[in-house]
């Protein structure tokens, strides 16, 4: 086997030096009954260039060569193939955990700038080495303000993320938070009556995503307000990262839990992506997750170490702050390289591309006769329109012209059929807006008819 | 330096700032193709919203200069690509090329989680196959490939066993868990809503099987074992343990983090385990990437499959396959979208070079360890003597002697151009060296580290400072961590 790097006779040497007669006697504290005789019914052993012909007829049978209009929390983006030179080092790509500082200085520095990044992007004061991914950095984000008021009830925007909504009960169900959710108003943005009502002196959290997930910016500052005035935290959660190149940032939350996925990671059918979370300074001791600081030698030379790692769980088992151990470093490393190739003018343009496509965009669905917007409130990459017939139907036809629709929202909000997310880019060009917009013209024309 | 370093040898690395040093206005190193539509004024369009001073401090460099700066930091690190990373529990094996390659494959990197499923066949049969093999390695019956990663998989099982008890009437109060268990046990059993009880190891280091009989009442819901267990043995009463977790209603769960020892030599599900998760960043090869990322998918018996967490892979109409959300028992989303799919193509692309040839890698992983084992022993105190399977643990008492400690014998290794075993863990050995060489060392590779072992065993005897100041040749010297966290710069400013 080519990994295997043993000769038959490199193996009988080991086996002697050792004093076993085969290899079977050190497997012999499996008792008996339960030492396999058989070998696995696995496929393979394939050759390299079997498993690469494997994995290119798997990538045949999915959506190559289609547009894509998606993006509800996964978006297309433009990334560098210096990112992937750098991520395919394998003093990057196979090095652990940088326990070890002294060898391990690369991967400490590079987290320590990830954390200035996303400081610098949110306009919070410190930031942790990653989470999981959006959805769980939002869960852990309520878990530490629930830990920092000790209240016990938290109130969810509808328009958070629904996948996202979904891991957060998942995660409170079993340890006494109660989640209730707070309704959208007709612009699409939290209601500012609703959350007011509901908020109240047991509240720890109030939750938001902005953009949120019908494509509305907030208003941040105001709904901060409002939760403060009761002593709750605001948590903030951003799924598109770079609308941050041009949306002022929620310096007003609390707590700050950010999708990096925008910056440097593919669609990746789902993953894996990178959570960050950003907070105040005076909050870092609640803080979950890995953090990287500076450190002194003996010399006075700089360097950078895990720190604060009383928080975590292999020092403090059932008290720390989080199960969390392996976190997403290497994504988190794709950030700092995309980060720092797109530098604050390169964003900046890329935030303004996708805000000019997505209004031009929207500009063009709305000519055609049935289609509207359906909330007035600003957006940046994202916008809802309402059709007058199930999106679903329409999104069928729209693939016969190699289109993959905008997202149906009925799913997630049955107060919401006949609406769809539309997610343009800067990857998306004019010529497929505008095929789009015929395409969606002549579905129309024909699905609501048949209706 | 001691002539005895036979591995490596000292040579010129770069100095390197931090980028926001090297920052200069007006540089930059991405261009966008030119917009194709009318501009749109973001002042115009975000009103209030509008970052209108753009983000300050962000970094203004050039392409040569990131490329730079990224590669020079790289080469500051250890790795695999380097040599050998005895990293016990890690299993830092080697993390093969083309896993890397067929995982950005267009139309494998390019798929976004919410197309039709009519035009991601591909990814989906790549997902049913994953399980397949997994469900055949584990002996289980059904698997969620959900999981991001270990801690999370332990989540998902707890979960799982919750949901399962709660369905009989009660869903208990406590978990069990030994001594020289993970970390991440504890700080997951309270997340499931569990109060934690330890075990404590009997003096062979195996679960003491009378003390577990006393502890499992009918507030137990679960006992979360390692096995082979943090010292690298197996728990020879394996299915004693099962027996009286099972007979008072209780079930058991195993960290798989130790799978290494046993893919296709033996299967938890014929041992009795209920529910697993297994680490796919140490036994199925994907890389640790500095610290992730990872996947843990969870494997468990019959009784626990309706209460999978969401995204559920089905057969739709006997042939086509898709996600599905609808599942009235389910413990609910883990984590948004459908699993880590991109660690998760790594994993079968490893799974398919070997076949069921994995067994060999299992072997392999097991003769290394005692190789090192046999040649170390008289050097080291080893302190539990029972058969070892893919890592093996010292400690460091005759050292002690002359006041040289784990840490310190650790730290030394690094100048003979190893990167150390864990430290100080499992919590059961005091002074702990543990080790654990996988399948991917050779025997020129072991006994390079047998050679320096002992060397610094002989060092700590003979010249104990020099082990208490190491490492002498790196970049930087121990940091100061107490400092480090007593006034935290968590960023640049």
């Amino acid at each position: 086997m080519r990994y295997l790097p043993k000769s038959p006779a490199e193996r009988d040497e080991m086996l002697q030096a050792i004093g076993a007669r085969s290899i079977d006697d050190l497997f012999s504290s499996i008792p008996e009954p339960f030492r396999l005789r058989e070998p696995l019914r696995l496929p393979g052993p394939y050759s390299e260039a079997e498993v690469v012909r494997y994995f290119k007829d798997r990538a045949k049978e999915n959506s190559v060569g289609y547009t894509r209009f998606l993006g509800a929390g996964v978006y297309d983006h433009l990334r560098s193939v210096v990112t992937d030179t750098i991520l395919q080092r394998g003093e990057f790509l196979t090095s652990y955990t940088p326990y070890q500082a002294e060898i391990s200085q690369g991967t400490l520095q590079a987290i320590f700038e990830f954390q200035t990044l996303v400081c610098q992007l949110t306009g919070q004061e410190v930031a942790n080495a990653s989470m999981w991914d959006g959805s769980t950095a939002t869960t852990e984000a309520v878990l530490m303000a629930e830990r920092l008021t000790r209240r016990r009830r938290v109130l969810v925007a509808r328009s958070l993320h629904p996948e996202y909504r979904d891991v957060l009960k998942t995660y409170t169900k079993n340890v006494d938070i109660e989640v209730e959710e707070i309704p959208f108003g007709s612009d699409g943005a939290v209601d500012p009556q609703a959350l007011q009502s509901a908020l109240g002196e047991d509240v720890g959290a109030v939750v938001v995503q902005s953009p949120n997930f019908l494509g509305v910016i907030e208003d941040v500052p105001s709904i901060a307000e409002t939760a403060h005035l009761s002593q709750a935290m605001l948590v903030v959660a951003v799924t598109e990262g770079v609308s941050l190149g041009v949306v002022r940032p929620p310096v007003e939350a609390d707590i700050v839990a950010l999708e990096g996925q925008s910056f440097g990671l593919p669609p990746s059918y789902g993953g894996p992506f990178v959570g960050v979370i950003a907070t105040h300074e005076k909050f870092v001791r609640q803080m979950p997750g890995r953090l990287a600081g500076q450190a002194v030698d003996s010399q006075g030379r700089r360097g950078f170490v895990l720190t604060l790692a009383a928080r975590e769980q292999h020092i403090r088992r059932e008290r720390a702050t989080s199960n969390i151990c392996t976190n997403q470093a290497l994504c988190a490393l794709a950030v700092t390289v995309h980060l720092s190739l797109l530098g604050k003018e390169g964003l900046r343009e890329m935030a303004e591309q996708n805000l000019a496509k997505a209004h031009f965009a929207l500009r063009e669905l709305v000519k055609i006769p049935g289609v509207q917007r359906a909330f007035a409130e600003p957006f940046f990459n994202e916008f809802t329109i309402a059709l007058p017939c199930p999106v679903e139907r329409v999104n069928r036809q729209l693939l016969d012209e190699k289109i993959v629709g905008p997202f149906s929202l009925d799913s997630f909000y049955p107060d919401l059929p006949d609406h769809a997310l539309v997610c343009v880019t800067e990857t998306t060009t004019r010529a497929e807006i505008e095929k789009l917009a015929s395409a969606l013209r002549v579905a129309l024309a024909v699905g609501c008819e048949t209706a | 330096m001691s002539e005895k370093i036979s591995k490596a040898s000292r040579h010129v690395s770069q100095n390197e700032g931090l980028l926001f040093e090297i920052s200069s206005p007006g540089k930059r190193a991405f261009d966008l193709p030119p917009l194709d539509v009318p501009p749109t004024q973001p002042r115009e369009a975000l009103g209030a919203n509008y970052r209108s001073n753009g983000i300050a401090g962000f970094p203004e460099v050039s392409e040569i200069e990131v490329l730079r700066h990224f590669t020079r930091l790289s080469t500051w690190n250890y790795a695999i690509d380097l040599g050998m990373y005895p990293l016990g529990s890690c299993t830092m094996k080697y993390n093969p090329r083309v896993n890397e390659f067929v995982a950005r494959l267009d139309g494998i990197a390019t798929e976004h989680p919410l197309q039709p499923s009519a035009l991601s066949q591909g990814c989906l049969k790549i997902l049913r196959l994953l399980e397949q093999c997994l469900l055949e390695i584990t002996g289980m019956d059904a698997i969620t490939l959900q999981p991001a990663a270990g801690a999370q998989g332990e989540l998902t099982g707890l979960l799982l066993i919750r949901a399962y008890l709660e369905r009989q009437g009660n869903p208990r109060k406590k978990v069990l868990i030994p001594d020289s268990a993970h970390g991440t046990n504890p700080a997951t059993a309270v997340i499931a809503g569990y109060a934690v009880e330890n075990i404590r190891s009997d003096p062979r280091g195996q679960v003491d099987v009378d003390k577990l009989r006393e502890l499992v009442t009918d507030e137990v819901a679960a006992l979360m074992i390692t096995n082979p267990s943090t010292l690298g043995i197996f728990e020879e009463r394996i299915s004693d343990i099962a027996g009286i977790l099972h007979a008072k209603g209780a079930l058991l769960y195993m960290d798989g983090a130790n799978m290494n020892a046993l893919a296709g030599r033996a299967r938890p599900g014929d041992f009795g385990v209920d529910v697993m998760h297994l680490n796919l960043h140490k036994t199925f090869s994907t890389p640790h990437g500095g610290g992730g990322p990872g996947a843990g998918p969870v494997a468990m018996k019959k009784s626990l499959e309706p209460f999978r967490p969401v995204p559920v892979l089905v057969e739709k109409d006997g042939r086509e396959l898709a996600l599905e959300t609808d599942r009235p028992h389910s413990i609910g989303r883990v984590k948004a979208f459908s699993g880590s799919f991109g660690v998760l193509v790594r994993a079968l692309a490893y799974i398919l070079a070997y076949g069921p040839g994995i067994s060999q890698a299992t072997e392999d992983a097991v003769l290394n360890a005692n190789y090192i084992r046999k040649n170390l022993e008289r050097a080291f105190k080893l302190p539990y003597t029972l058969p070892s399977m893919h890592e093996v643990v010292f400690s460091d008492a005759i050292q002690k002697e002359n006041d040289v400690n784990t840490m310190d014998i650790a730290k030394r290794l690094i100048d003979y151009g190893f990167h150390p075993y864990t430290t100080a863990f499992p919590l059961i050995v005091p002074g702990a060296l543990m080790i654990e060489p996988t399948e991917s060392e050779s025997k020129q590779e072991c006994d390079l580290f047998i050679e320096a072992m002992r060397s610094i065993a002989e060092e700590a005897a003979t010249n104990p400072d020099l082990l208490k100041h190491a490492p002498h040749t790196t970049r930087i010297g121990r940091l100061d961590e107490v400092a480090a966290a007593r006034k935290p710069v968590l960023r640049w400013k």
